[in-house]
């Protein structure tokens, strides 16, 4: 049996056997949703809905309803994308990177980290598609063969690029999330009582037996899939980059995008990782399985990518003026000091400054502190897209096209409405899924689990 | 002799179980299959199930999604409709490939995940409206049992009994 070091803590905290977990996770799927998770969804479901109704009326008047101009053209629509894509990018990266690095914390919350990406993925995949204008004409942006005769789409423009990273990012979390759940929707299946719900699960199980060689192809399909998620995660937010870095904009034509987008993206992931998983620790009493420890080690991934993001920030600013381009020193110098210089500074103190309070132990192991710093990442990811996007544009190459961006209520309304959509299923997925990935906590119990390590141990290994 | 009788012994540590395993194979007696929660590691070995060859099929739809999309973007860019983007060269495959490294990227690892996933769950036989067929709804919980036909090896019933419960075992069935 694999053995780990005494001094390394436990994963899993207080007295647990291998049906104490089963029956932990299955509290919330098996009890009634308490108070709280009512006033949430509620909440929840009202935004989603004023969201829809905006989106409708986006889709039924036409993209002259958001606040977008001639010179503007693009702004809240394509923030959100790329916030949301952003957001997507921690459980793939919990799930798979951590994986393949053997990182047993994960296991605590890949689960749910991974249904946040693909809620989040959905959400990003909402604004380039209202964006179209003609929704109904999104198939377009497949290579099929149709009555203008050769015309294919264009296989050398990032936009096109976008349309397999996001499409095929969504569908492999996805499958890599439902081989996951398999085993544990059948430890549902096998221990729920009422007729309903087993006949539910046991749907959801696909029939898994849990046998020793669909258990030998388990672990392989895990390992594969993690090995092939891994370079797509970072291909993704690397060609959402190329969105900007392959145009002539100043601001946008840079070639440190690509990393930078990245480890924003991480960064922005985690901060949304932290918000939820500090609720859901609390209110579904999973605090022996997501432990301080956890969200320490949350915490220094936040810190690390949100130091990339600084060094990032500072070595294009400081490429503006050295590349002696006007034009993207101009940029740079407005981004600061323009018109927009709130959103600039908003997102050098949310980013760059904030996060390095972590370097303090007690800090990062406070739960209240980690939620109010994730709130605040998340509002400066949100700002950093905002900058790169709307200051960028907003100073057009001609000074008689300068302008400004005004939201509407259709951005607003948009915007709070994927919001809602996403906690809608978050809150759903927390209530009937199983948060916690149950077999792979099972093979760390004894390992990792606090009253396994405190013994002495005599057997051999 | 008792043909068709299947014994089921159930474990409730996996340690345990694959310890006794260890020491009923050295016995000479064959385990059909073993039910557990989670994988236990080491245990495959033991009663010789072959590592899957998963990985092999991955690799290869990978390859073909490779070649898919090398051939379909030179069909679509180069043959059929060479689009003239900024001036840049685009007569020949070779000068456009840099522009088609990634989708060439994202349709390998497209197939090679959904093809993987498709083998993984036809093989397993786990699809939906599939009945499970795990003896102890307990097996998915915390439970280990191992399937065990005597008529395999040919030894009684009685002394398959015997040896199983040296091995620490919780309960003996035979259905």
């Amino acid at each position: 049996m694999h053995q780990e070091a005494a001094i390394r803590e436990p994963l899993i905290l207080g007295e647990k056997s291998y049906s104490q977990i089963t029956d932990d996770v299955m509290a919330s799927v098996v009890g009634k949703a308490n108070r709280s998770w009512w006033i949430a969804i509620g909440i929840a479901a009202v935004m989603a809905a004023w969201g829809i109704g905006c989106i409708l009326y986006l889709i039924g008047t036409g993209i002259g309803t958001w606040g977008l101009n001639k010179t503007v053209g693009w702004a809240w629509d394509i923030t959100n994308f790329v916030w949301w894509v952003g957001i997507g990018h921690a459980g793939t990266l919990i799930s798979a990177v951590l994986l393949l690095f053997r990182q047993k914390w994960r296991m605590a919350i890949n689960r749910s980290a991974e249904a946040m990406t693909i809620f989040a993925v959905m959400m990003a995949a909402v604004w380039p598609g209202i964006h179209m204008g003609r929704i109904w004409l999104a198939y377009f942006v497949f290579p099929l063969p149709n009555q203008f005769g050769s015309l294919w789409v264009n296989f050398n423009s990032p936009l096109l690029w976008d349309v397999f990273a996001i499409s095929t990012y969504f569908s492999v979390s996805l499958v890599f999330w439902y081989i996951g759940l398999i085993p544990d929707f059948a430890t549902i299946r096998d221990k729920v009582t009422q007729v309903v719900p087993k006949k539910v699960y046991s749907l959801l199980a696909f029939g898994w037996t849990g046998n020793a060689k669909a258990w030998n192809r388990f672990e392989e399909i895990s390992l594969v899939l993690a090995g092939l998620a891994t370079p797509l995660v970072f291909s993704v937010h690397s060609i959402v980059s190329m969105d900007f870095a392959t145009s002539v904009i100043p601001g946008w034509h840079t070639t440190i995008f690509p990393p930078y987008f990245v480890s924003g993206a991480v960064f922005s992931g985690f901060a949304m990782v932290q918000t939820l998983l500090i609720i859901m620790r609390k209110v579904m009493n999973l605090e022996n399985y997501i432990t301080i420890k956890h969200i320490e080690y949350m915490n220094i991934v936040i810190i690390v990518t949100g130091s990339i993001v600084g060094v990032a920030y500072l070595t294009e600013l400081f490429i503006s003026w050295y590349s002696g381009v006007e034009y993207e020193a101009y940029a740079f110098i407005n981004r600061a000091t323009g018109p927009y210089w709130w959103s600039y500074w908003a997102m050098m103190t949310c980013n760059v400054v904030s996060p390095q309070v972590f370097w303090f132990k007690k800090l990062r192991t406070s739960i209240g502190f980690t939620f109010f710093m994730s709130i605040i990442v998340n509002i400066g990811m949100w700002f950093e897209r905002f900058v790169i996007i709307v200051t960028s544009l907003h100073r057009d190459y001609l000074p008689s096209s300068w302008t400004m961006f005004h939201p509407t209520f259709v951005d607003i309304g948009c915007f709070i409405g994927t919001i809602g959509i996403f906690f809608v299923l978050f809150l759903l997925f927390a209530r009937f899924f199983p948060v916690l990935p149950l077999n792979e906590l099972k093979t760390i119990l004894k390992s990792s689990g606090e009253q396994y390590k405190n013994q002495p141990t005599t057997e051999e290994h | 002799m008792n043909d068709n009788k299947t014994i089921y012994a159930m474990y409730d540590d996996d340690m345990t179980l694959l310890a006794g395993a260890k020491e009923l194979v050295a016995k000479g007696i064959y385990i059909r299959d073993v039910f557990s929660p989670f994988p236990i590691h080491g245990l495959d070995p033991v009663i010789g199930i072959k590592q899957t060859r998963l990985a092999i099929c991955a690799f290869i739809y990978g390859l073909v999604g490779l070649s898919l999309a090398l051939a379909g973007m030179y069909y679509f860019m180069i043959v059929d409709w060479p689009m003239n983007i900024g001036g840049k060269p685009n007569d020949f495959f070779y000068q456009n490939i840099p522009a088609f490294v990634p989708i060439s990227f994202e349709f390998t690892v497209l197939l090679a995940s959904h093809g993987m996933a498709l083998t993984y769950f036809i093989r397993n036989w786990t699809l939906p409206g599939v009945t499970a067929r795990n003896p102890y709804p307990e097996t998915t919980n915390d439970r280990f049992v191992m399937e065990i036909h005597p008529s395999d090896f040919g030894m009684s019933v009685e002394d398959l009994t015997d040896e199983l419960k040296k091995t620490g075992t919780i309960l003996i069935e035979e259905r």
